[in-house]
């Protein structure tokens, strides 16, 4: 069974390898090379919504790694894809160079706007591409390690974990609010000009984003098939399911999440990284607890648990976002949002991906000599000798 | 005084009045009682007896309010945590079975391995001809070779309460802590359960809690009986059953 089950997951990898290295080419190549306004061309903006998506598919992942692996439900993952962002955004803002209004070439328009004399300390280092690019890892590594080390060694978990990294998510938000914290108050940072020399409104820029995005999404899923389907894998479902029985078995539970968690917020801020050239600005407001929330369902949404349906709930949910918000069913979209989440837990509670494979499984079970009916999660309590 | 310290030395477990009350209800009263190396000790003792809570202080998930508990004589076991406790060499069966429901019920014996437990250790972990054999090896034990690909959450309460065993047995513990190992299991299972552990027993040193006498006696061991957190006897079986505050305490129910 175990094997069986390896094997036709291997393939759902595969395949999803597959698929999002192949939107990765076409995409960008159909974008860039066919005639516009040609029936296979797609648009630059459907390009730059796209790229979007999978930042988000990354992010989703970074979700389920650490929920539907390891138990930890994080609603301020937010937080670390909006520093990635940020981290990037700084470099962006370093880039613009005398292009700006005022013209300075050190200092960021907003900072010549509020009177900064110098360049804050924290803002060195950005001017150089492979810093940025480090520090969006860095800071929300360094954030995700501190945080989980006072936050899994006093075994803080369930709801009361959920709660303070909500509170995390807000604090920041509050912070990046204020005008002299650094990074541009609430219109955040914007009007970037280059990336590595190349300007981020171009086509060819557009594409190359998107593709660099795909790109990320597919080392992110192979990263996290690495750890869930190695023995470490096991033994964080082993916390999720059972943790003080883990620590029973002599595993530093702590260790464990507290690994799984730093890696988890390094690869929401690599989405927030990519994320930012795409769209064009980074503001507060993706610190808003709400965002976390939405990322969360869509990782419920698409199957937690499951890597594929983590990134697949992220594109699905959101394309019906933009579907929804574009129309008049706009006001309504948070309510929609709710009503679906609610569904889901209710009719789907594994998700698309989850029960599509319960569903595969039973199919199976009904051969003869498959012993899959075991993948089943509707085991019967034990009845207790008591 | 002097006695003692040399118990304390010759003992693999150690305790020494030992209380523990939660919220101001003593479930533990100065509790003594020490384990030498080899043996098998049966617990009896009505509910509520503090049999359960006595195992949670051993290994770590309930701190003591006071009194000593020394593992092999020297380490005292109220100041390390159940990682650190179940490094040092104890093994432990709980009173409901839990087992890894999700995960096959082989892979519930890899992550009971006496292996390297680190983070590194496991994400770079390749299975060894050696790991595998002993899988296999407890599987055959445990009897549950042919379900071993089977999610432990599917499996019977009995077979659950030998793959929790069987964990105990893939660990390789110096000590045993087996909380009501046949509770739910039929008459033959409970024979078969008592032999295992009499197996177990020739290089482990086990702890038993268990309301079935039979198994009890099957056992053929010292048994000691608790009662509202403290020993009440302690002896042969028949030394025990016979004695007149432990059949007040049955009866008296
Ligand atoms: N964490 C806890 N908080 C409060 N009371 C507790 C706690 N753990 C145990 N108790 C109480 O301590 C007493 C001893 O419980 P314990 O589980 O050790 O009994 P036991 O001898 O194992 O009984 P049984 O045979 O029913 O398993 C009981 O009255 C129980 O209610
Ligand atoms: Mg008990």
């Amino acid at each position: 069974m175990a094997h069986v089950l390896t094997r036709s997951l291997d393939r759902a990898a595969t395949i999803f390898v597959l698929v999002v290295a192949a939107c990765g080419v076409l995409i960008p190549l159909s974008n860039l090379l066919l005639p516009a306004g040609s029936a296979l061309q797609v648009p630059t903006y459907l390009v730059a919504l796209w790229g979007k998506y999978v930042c988000y598919a990354i992010l989703a992942l970074s979700i389920d790694l650490i929920w539907g692996y390891c138990g930890i439900l994080s609603l301020g993952h937010g937080a670390f894809f909006a520093l990635g962002g940020y981290a990037m955004g700084m470099y962006l803002m370093r880039q613009i160079g005398t292009r700006g209004v005022y013209g300075n070439p050190i200092l960021p328009d907003f900072m010549v706007f509020l009177n900064y004399s110098k360049l804050p300390w924290y803002w060195h280092g950005f001017d150089m591409f492979w810093f940025a690019a480090l520090m969006v890892l860095v800071v929300p590594g360094l954030l995700a390690f501190c945080f989980g080390w006072l936050a899994f060694r006093s075994r803080v978990t369930g709801v009361y974990l959920s709660i303070i990294t909500q509170a995390m998510t807000y604090a920041l938000l509050l912070a990046f609010f204020r005008n002299d914290f650094g990074f541009g108050g609430n219109n955040g940072l914007t009007d970037f000009k280059d990336i590595l020399g190349f300007n981020v409104q171009a086509e060819g820029t557009r594409a190359a984003l998107f593709a660099l995005s795909c790109l990320a999404l597919i080392l992110a899923f192979l990263i996290c098939r690495a750890v869930v389907s190695s023995k470490l894998g096991k033994v964080l479902i082993a916390i999720r399911d059972a943790e003080s029985r883990t620590r029973f078995l002599g595993y530093r539970v702590e260790s464990y999440k507290l690994f799984v968690f730093t890696l988890s917020a390094c690869m929401a801020g690599v989405a927030g990284a990519l994320y930012v050239p795409q769209v064009g600005i980074i503001n507060p407001s993706e610190f808003a607890p709400g965002n976390s929330i939405e990322a969360v369902i869509w990782v419920a949404v698409g199957g937690r648990g499951t890597l594929v349906g983590a990134a697949l709930g992220a594109v699905v949910v959101n394309y019906a976002k933009t579907f929804f918000t574009s129309g008049v069913l706009a006001p309504y979209w948070l309510f929609m949002l709710g009503a679906l989440f609610v569904l889901v837990t209710l009719l789907l509670p594994k998700g698309i991906i989850g029960t599509f494979n319960s569903w595969w499984d039973q199919l199976g079970s009904k051969r003869p000599n498959a012993d899959s009916a075991a993948r089943e999660d509707g085991v019967t309590e034990p009845k207790m000798a008591e | 005084m002097n006695v003692m310290d040399t118990r304390s030395t010759s003992a693999l477990l150690y305790l020494d009045g030992v209380h523990v009350s939660f919220d101001g209800f003593h479930a533990i009263n100065n509790l003594s009682l020490a384990l030498e190396p080899g043996e098998m000790r049966a617990i009896i003792g009505p509910n509520g007896a503090g049999k359960t809570t006595m195992m949670d202080i051993i290994t770590g998930k309930t701190k003591p309010d006071e009194g000593t508990v020394l593992f092999d004589g020297k380490t005292d076991l109220t100041r390390l945590d159940e990682t650190r406790i179940a490094e040092l060499g104890i093994g432990r069966k709980f009173q409901k079975p839990t087992v890894f429901e999700s995960q096959s019920v082989e892979d519930n014996l890899l992550l009971a391995l006496n292996v390297d437990h680190s983070v590194r250790g496991t994400l770079f972990w390749r299975g060894s001809r050696g790991e595998a054999e002993q899988i296999d090896r407890v599987l055959e034990t445990v009897r549950l070779k042919d379900v071993r690909r089977k999610l432990a959450g599917s499996l019977s309460h009995g077979q659950k309460q030998w793959l929790e065993i069987g964990m105990l047995l893939a660990q390789d513990p110096k000590l045993l802590l087996v909380d009501e190992p046949v509770a739910g299991m039929t008459d033959v299972e409970t024979h078969q359960t008592a032999e295992l552990l009499k197996e177990i027993n020739r290089d482990h040193t086990v702890m038993v809690v268990e309301h079935d006498m039979t198994f009890v006696r099957e056992l053929g061991v010292k048994v000691t009986c608790l009662h509202e957190g403290t020993v009440l006897a302690e002896g042969t079986i028949d030394q025990v059953s016979s004695n007149d505050r432990v059949i007040e305490v049955y009866l008296g129910r």
